[in-house]
């Protein structure tokens, strides 16, 4: 639909000739900036809506019910959707583990929420496409889960930081929202991440076009196609920093897998840019011992890894 | 009248703290802004989210920057 349109601006009104490198990558750019924008505003402002039927509270409140496997798997599903941002992380620690959430359960929910979220989600449906996407939420799902469930089997209590405060109080917030309050909600929170991560993504995309039309084909197939293992690993680490740019690393990685980037790595490569946050760490250490966000960042890091290789493997 | 602003000084928290202070300043109702940072007491209030505004010892809401108006609202 916006293809044609796109196309004929390129060719009719700028006058770009049929063919060259230059006005293939304009039209790419072009193209996947305009999808990417459109899909953000619609997704961001739906999951938003779906957002203000969950909180922190209730979620934390339904999975203090809950034990090990079954809560597990329920905390990385309300991952998904609980509004949480990482500044918050350690009052939602602390409310969880105090509200008797099993401490492997609220790990689960740790991974999943940062690695599952909406902006990932729609800028790999958008240069990946929605099958790449499915895989992503499964698979992030999966190490989310299966992470939980080994650091609730470490029993690793004794290494969350001791806090000598007053018994929370539980504090009861306003009436239920309106219909309108919802969609203002909703208006406001996708105009916020917007703002936020515009530039990313036209940098991203830029940089992708870039590499589209000017990198040869299968250039890097040498240093990161599925044959060379030690590719996964390398990704996985070179993710951690690169937390705040979820949104101008995955059009790069598009391009990147067209030039021979195999996709279990790239997969591996954006689980670790969402999942694995460098500023996140630092905040949770207010409350968890260092050997403990050590234990959380391997684990965590070790099934992303696994997942690397087994899509390497089984996407031949 | 005491406001707090519970965060522990994301942006989110400045901008709360400075809708806060206009809303103050605008209506003039005697009150005192002031920013908590300490972790203890931000997890004493029973919020799971940051930034919350908390006036005179009630929370008032948690996770979301209030506009100036709403603020207004809750201090008039």
């Amino acid at each position: 639909m916006i293809k044609p349109v796109i196309d004929w601006l390129v060719y009719e009104i700028f006058k770009m000739p049929h063919g060259a490198i230059l006005s293939e990558a304009v039209d790419f750019f072009l193209y996947d900036t305009i999808k990417i924008f459109l899909l953000l505003i619609v997704i961001i402002f739906i999951v938003s809506i779906i957002r203000t039927f969950f909180s922190p509270e209730k979620t934390r409140a339904i999975l203090s019910q809950k034990r090990t496997y079954a809560g597990n798997v329920l905390a990385s599903l309300l991952g998904i959707v609980t509004p949480f941002c990482s500044c918050s992380a350690v009052p939602l620690f602390l409310g969880f583990v105090e509200a008797g959430v099993p401490l492997g359960v609220t790990f689960s929910f740790l991974v999943a929420s940062p690695m599952i979220n909406e902006v990932a989600l729609i800028m790999l449906w958008g240069m990946f496409g929605w099958k790449v996407a499915l895989l992503y939420i499964g698979s992030g799902l999966v190490v989310a889960i299966a992470s939980g469930i080994v650091i609730g089997h470490l029993k690793v209590e004794d290494l969350v930081e001791k806090f000598d405060h007053k018994k929370p109080g539980s504090a009861v917030l306003g009436a239920e929202m309106t219909v309108k309050d919802r969609i203002d909600f909703a208006k406001d929170y996708t105009l916020d991440i917007l703002k936020k991560i515009w530039i990313y993504v036209v940098i991203g995309i830029g940089l992708g076009a870039w590499i589209h039309g000017y990198v040869p084909a299968d250039f890097l197939a040498k240093f990161a196609g599925r044959d060379n293992w030690f590719a996964v690993p390398l990704a996985t680490v070179v993710g951690i920093p690169l937390y705040s740019n979820a949104a101008g690393v995955i059009p790069l990685v598009s391009a990147l897998t067209e030039k021979g980037v195999a996709l279990g790595t790239a997969l591996a490569f954006m689980m670790a840019v969402t999942g694995l946050s460098l500023p996140e760490f630092l905040i949770l250490r207010r409350v968890m011992k260092l050997k403990l966000l050590v234990i959380f960042a391997s684990v965590v890091g070790v099934g992303i890894i696994c997942t690397g290789y087994l899509f390497n493997f089984i996407l031949r | 009248m005491k406001i707090e602003i519970l965060g522990m000084g994301c942006a989110k928290c400045k901008q709360l703290m400075a809708n806060a202070e206009k809303a103050v300043k605008e209506t003039g109702v005697q009150a005192e802004v002031v920013k908590v940072e300490d972790m203890n007491q931000i997890v004493g209030y029973g919020i799971m989210t940051t930034p919350a505004i908390v006036i005179d010892g009630e929370v008032k809401a948690a996770g979301k920057v209030l506009t100036v108006e709403q603020i207004k609202k809750l201090i008039v």
